[in-house]
């Protein structure tokens, strides 16, 4: 009994990264359609797949990041810092998400200095 | 041969392995900005024209009126205006002149009350900025044109020098022929143009300002280089024109992001 249940547990741990890296794996597949519909400027499609791709896997950097990127260019700017916030909190030292973030916050900053007087 | 088929064949594998692990995608972005200022209540727009001053070179009134009526024909939802550009300083300096008349102490601003007749610095530009305060006024102009959004303000556009060291890459061949260029730290006087407008954004309802900005913009040149005023005045206008636009309407900003999988 003892061993059936080390046993189920072993299969249970060895299991999980297995689980793991199919939702990532269903997230890339999300990921890389986005980017080619994006590419096309379909960037409404490429936000439904990016959403589709944080919902399957909320740890995907990239995927937030790419979400940041279609809701800034629907100009969205509330949702696209959110989630660059999130992009940059789950790969805190990727350069290219750093830069995309300095690039929004640039153009956030002179879009909101100055108000009417 | 089959040595050197094996090498191509390897740099092949290298290559599209490389490209293989690409996973990023830098792609050009159109950001759009909302406008600054809600222009929804008005369909049309009226460019009345500018208190310019600085240099004889250029008639800045009339060539700012013209430029920013023809971004704004093909840059805006607005219906432009054609009208006369007004000769807003010798509008200003007659009311002035009529309300001194009135007044037994001489106004504010001017030594005598009345307004200079050439504007050569900002200080003597001061003395026409009342006019912008004038709501009976636009008021009246408001109503001659329907009701407009009205584009006024002032203009200085004045010739500028500055000596300094100027830093330049300067090329030359080394011992084995190579070229070279190297950063060069030489001293230089340079000559040039400030053009500071403030543009003035007025409701023609009810004669009020609804917005204004100001903006200062340099530009020098070499000793040697010969530029003419009037295409200086064109660059420093063109570095504003977006800033302009961007008051009234949403404009968009290039630039670009990276994408990643």
């Amino acid at each position: 009994m003892r061993r059936a249940t080390a046993l189920i547990l072993i299969v249970l741990f060895l299991a999980a990264p297995l689980a793991a890296a199919g939702s990532r794996s269903d997230a890339r597949a999300q990921v890389e359609f986005g980017i080619s519909v994006a590419l096309q400027g379909l960037w409404k499609e490429a936000i439904y797949r990016w959403q589709k791709a944080v919902e399957i896997d909320p740890t995907y950097a990239a995927a937030y990041n790419n979400l940041a990127i279609a809701y800034e260019h629907e100009g969205m700017f509330d949702k696209a810092r959110e989630a660059y916030e999130q992009a940059s909190k789950l790969d805190p030292k990727n350069i290219y998400i750093k830069q995309n973030i300095e690039y929004f916050r640039e153009i956030n900053d002179r879009a909101k200095s100055e108000p009417p007087r | 041969m089959t040595a050197r088929r094996a090498s191509r064949l390897a740099s092949l594998i290298v290559a599209l392995g490389a490209a293989g692990c690409t996973t990023f995608y830098e792609i050009p972005l159109d950001t759009p900005t909302p406008a600054k200022l809600d222009v929804s209540a008005f369909q049309r727009v009226l460019i009345v024209g500018f208190v310019a001053g600085g240099t004889d070179e250029v008639d800045t009134n009339l060539e700012t009126v013209r430029l920013l009526r023809s971004q704004l024909r093909t840059k805006s939802d607005l219906r432009v205006i054609e009208a006369d550009a007004v000769p807003l300083a010798e509008v200003a300096a007659s009311q002035r002149a009529r309300s001194a008349e009135g007044q037994s102490e001489p106004a504010a601003g001017g030594q005598d009350g009345s307004t200079p007749k050439r504007i050569r610095d900002e200080k003597e530009l001061e003395a026409y900025e009342p006019i912008f305060a004038d709501v009976e006024y636009w008021k009246k102009l408001g109503e001659e044109y329907q009701n407009p959004l009205i584009v006024t303000g002032t203009i200085m556009f004045t010739p500028h020098s500055q000596s300094g060291f100027v830093q330049r890459d300067q090329e030359f061949y080394d011992s084995y022929g190579r070229r070279v260029v190297q950063p060069v730290r030489t001293y230089m006087e340079r000559k040039g143009f400030i053009l500071k407008p403030k543009f003035i954004f007025i409701d023609g309802r009810t004669g009020t300002t609804m917005y204004a900005e100001t903006f200062r913009e340099q530009v020098l040149y070499n000793p040697q280089q010969n530029t003419p005023a009037l295409s200086s005045y064109f660059e420093l206008m063109d570095r504003l024109i977006p800033s302009f636009l961007g008051t009234l309407s949403s404009q968009k900003i290039r630039g670009t992001r990276t994408l990643l999988k």
